[in-house]
């Protein structure tokens, strides 16, 4: 399969992310995969001209494409125009590129939540009216109708994150050129369920904290990020604590909250980032499928019943308590 | 050759969009005009929000220069707040900050900068083959053999910031994680691999013997490991001249630590050394497609021209210090930081040669840095120091990205942020002309770039533009 990756209105950071892929390296993983990358803005040798002579090949069908990856949100403004992000070089703009490019794809993957859904693109007032592949935030339909479908009957495949993790990409790639991505495998807003179908907070490191309530104040401390701290790893899709970032981390071991990137409009909370809004001392917001009032009554208990060393542990940067250890026996 | 005009783009390996609009004449480039073609509104996304939003939004800005952009917002904060950062705490975003650079100068070279050297216009040179070999895109020995460094010297990123691009681990206090004594010997090790690939492939010799290197001259009789292979295009196809650069060179001093900048910060012209006169920063917009007038960043706006009105070609800011473009990056950090070669590769034209000459010292002299740190840092102390931030106040935060010279200017009101500015280093680099038609650093650099017979897409251009390493996405923002 070929496939073709282009750049819109986004920061770059997924394609960054990419090659950060491990064991093995992203070229190899491609290269196996039997993907051979007709043009990438970042990891290609051809520009300028050779581009736009590659580009309207694809655009004129002359060259069949298999994968068409877009990372980043699709600028419309000013006034509907597009001009705020112009395929350089070719007097268009990318919002016209990527209307004519999509029909001719076998696929059509959004790379990141920009992409996706608008992402932090349209943050604040969307200062470049910009919009999701095939979603405006929560609503179905962007720069593509809601019903586009590829010539295999998929939507628009939302890898959404910000950034994606490496996996997540390359695994999508993988199973799109083994032909094994069906509709049902992808959810709601159309993201992979092999990473949509976890929680942020399964295998969340601070998971014992969370489990009694014991949470931090303050950034650097160690306890659950939920109660205070903006935290929404109990809602959000994603097996970031299940698969390591990096070779060892996530944002919750890094000791900041999750911020649920991967969902649509996460990008303007109506709070800060890194607060929880509360109503009456109460945090607003419950952990995915989990009923009100279990909910607070399960906390209620499990707060009551915070061991010494949660307490103490979850407003300290360190671990100042260690396990208790069993006595030998008599 | 007759007089022409091209359109070069869209032009990759470059990080976002760019299009360069060339006058040739003669056979070679007589002017230049640099547009950063992409506009989002990052400033005007942070109006109205609490000023601790920067913190999440501003790494956005960019995925390659994602912790710069964050240690850049957490100096304005802590700024406005009047905090310093924990010791400790310091000298990890140090570290983690170095780690962000170090990968970006790795990925420059390997994945952005060499591959054009495997074009099959150089067929002819000796070094073409091994060129090849090394560097070919996406497939060259070289080219994987750097991603998977990097993948694992990110790992200390994956450890102490959670992840990367866009870790919130960097605070006005210090770093949201405390390391344990065994994750510091854990960087430690993560470190000596990285040295190890260094000194393998990169260099193919020690790094101390690289950071010993006094001059140009020798600079061009090292030939071991990939950098050598570089060193011998470049002897080659004399992009010693390719490329000269005005000799004004700026630095914010990259990596505050308690005892001092890890590289010195400082404003270099006319071959002396001078304190950077902050206040005399200025963004001129006469050619930008911006409304208002040219204001010092702390008093500035950004207000898009709908219209895209003449004689503007850029949606990118002229930024001018003391009326004067700059160029900035690792070149001008080395050469205010005072290292031998460095001075003496930007006193013979600070060229193409110079720029990529001065990165991969960079390279070197960064990891001698990371090494420090990690060896010195103090896993019993603080990392983080408390502080609120007022409901009114004024921060800059100037940082050095891997590109250069970074500063966020944050004004809030009320609790919420009332204004920001940020001026990143290819804003300087690859600024428009100002009011007075001064052409910007890239802009000027490319005029007397040869034009071969036919060319559509100059080679001399591509690596004239290349060795600036632009990050056009922070550019705009």
């Amino acid at each position: 399969m070929n496939l073709l990756w282009l750049q819109a209105s986004g920061c770059g950071g997924c394609t960054m992310s990419l090659i950060c892929a491990e064991n093995p390296n992203v070229f190899d993983t491609l290269a196996d995969a039997g993907i051979r990358v007709l043009w990438h803005p970042a990891l290609s040798v051809e520009t300028g001209a050779e581009t736009r002579a590659l580009l309207d090949d694809i655009a004129l069908g002359e060259t069949l494409l298999d994968l068409l990856c877009i990372e980043g949100a699709i600028a419309r403004g000013p006034r509907g125009t597009g001009r705020y992000q112009m395929l350089t070089g070719t007097g268009r703009s990318m919002m016209e590129w990527v209307r004519d490019l999509a029909p001719r794809a076998r696929h059509v993957v959004a790379v990141g939540s920009c992409a996706a859904f608008g992402g932090v693109t349209t943050a604040g007032d969307n200062p470049s009216d910009a919009v999701g592949m095939q979603y405006e935030g929560r609503h179905s339909g962007g720069l593509l109708s809601a019903d586009f479908r590829d010539a295999t009957g998929l939507p628009v495949i939302n890898v959404a994150g910000c950034p994606t993790h490496p996996g997540w990409v390359l695994e999508t790639l993988m199973l799109l050129a083994a032909g094994a991505l069906r509709a049902q495998d992808l959810d709601g807003y159309a993201r992979p369920r092999f990473f949509a179908d976890h929680l942020v907070h399964h295998g969340c490191p601070k998971n014992e904290f969370y489990e009694y309530k014991a949470s931090a104040r303050e950034l650097s401390e160690m306890g659950c990020m939920m109660e205070h701290l903006g935290c929404i790893g109990t809602q959000a899709v994603g097996d970031c604590n299940i698969r390591p970032w990096n070779g060892a981390g996530s944002c919750t071991s890094g000791g900041y909250p999750c911020i649920n990137c991967t969902a649509p409009e996460f990008e303007n909370p109506r709070h800060a980032f890194t607060q929880t809004p509360k109503v009456a001392g109460i945090p607003v917001g419950l952990p995915t499928d989990m009923p009100k009032a279990w909910f607070m009554a399960l906390a209620s208990l499990s707060k009551a019943a915070t061991p010494h060393r949660l307490a103490r542990n979850a407003i300290s940067d360190r671990v100042d308590v260690p396990p208790s250890l069993r006595k030998p026996r008599p | 050759m007759s007089d022409a005009r091209l359109v070069v783009g869209p032009f990759n390996r470059v990080e976002g969009d760019l299009e360069v609009h060339l006058d040739i004449r003669d056979g070679a480039v007589a002017s230049a005009r640099v547009n950063a073609p992409l506009y989002r509104g990052f400033e005007r996304m942070l109006e109205g929000r609490n000023p601790h939003d920067a913190l999440t939004i501003t790494p956005r800005i960019c995925g390659i220069c994602s912790i710069s952009q964050s240690a850049a917002a957490a100096r304005a904060l802590g700024d406005a707040m009047g905090l310093q950062p924990a010791p400790e705490g310091a000298r990890m975003a140090a570290l983690i900050h170095a780690v962000e650079n170090v990968c970006d100068h790795l990925t420059h070279f390997y994945l952005f900068f060499m591959p054009d050297f495997t074009r099959p216009a150089y067929q002819g040179q000796d070094w073409h083959a091994a060129v090849v070999q090394r560097f070919t895109a996406m497939e060259g020995s070289g080219a994987r053999r750097a991603v998977e460094a990097r993948a694992s010297l990110m790992h200390i990123l994956g450890l102490m910031a959670g992840k990367w691009p866009h870790t919130l681990a960097i605070q006005p206090g210090g770093v949201t994680r405390t390391p344990t004594a065994a994750e510091r010997v854990r960087i430690v090790a993560t470190l000596r691999g990285f040295r190890r690939f260094m000194e393998a492939e990169l260099f193919g010799r020690t790094l101390e013997e690289f950071v010993a290197l006094p001059s140009q001259d020798a600079l061009l009789d090292w030939h071991a490991g990939d950098a050598g292979l570089f060193l011998r295009a470049a002897a080659s196809l004399d992009l010693v001249r390719m490329g000269a650069g005005a000799g004004r060179y700026l630095s914010f001093g990259a990596y505050p630590l308690p005892e001092g900048f890890g590289f010195a910060r400082g404003l270099w012209q006319a071959g002396a050394l001078t304190e950077v006169p902050l206040s005399d920063i200025v963004e001129d917009v006469s050619h930008a497609w911006m409304l208002g007038a040219a204001a010092h960043p702390s008093r500035g706006m950004t207000e898009p021209d709908e219209y895209m009105r003449d004689p503007a070609y850029s949606w990118c800011k002229a930024p001018r210090l003391a009326g004067a473009p700059v160029e900035c990056g690792a070149l001008a950090r080395q050469v205010i930081d005072g290292h031998p070669l460095a001075c003496d590769l930007a006193a013979r034209g600070g060229g193409v040669l110079a720029r990529v000459g001065a990165r991969l010292l960079e390279i070197a002299r960064t990891q001698l840095l990371m090494e420090d740190l990690a060896q010195t840092i103090d896993p019993d102390a603080r990392f983080m120091a408390k502080g609120g931030v007022p409901a009114h106040g004024e921060g800059a935060g100037l940082v050095e990205a891997a590109r250069g010279a970074l500063g966020h200017w944050l004004r809030v009101e009320g609790g919420r942020i009332a204004s920001y500015q940020i001026i990143a280093p290819t804003t300087w680099n690859f600024s428009p002309r100002d009011a007075d038609e001064v052409p910007g650093p890239l802009e000027a650099a490319l005029v007397g770039a040869a034009v071969a017979q036919g060319e559509k897409t100059p080679l001399s251009v591509q690596h004239i533009v290349r060795s600036f390493d632009p990050c056009m996405v922070c550019t705009v923002h």
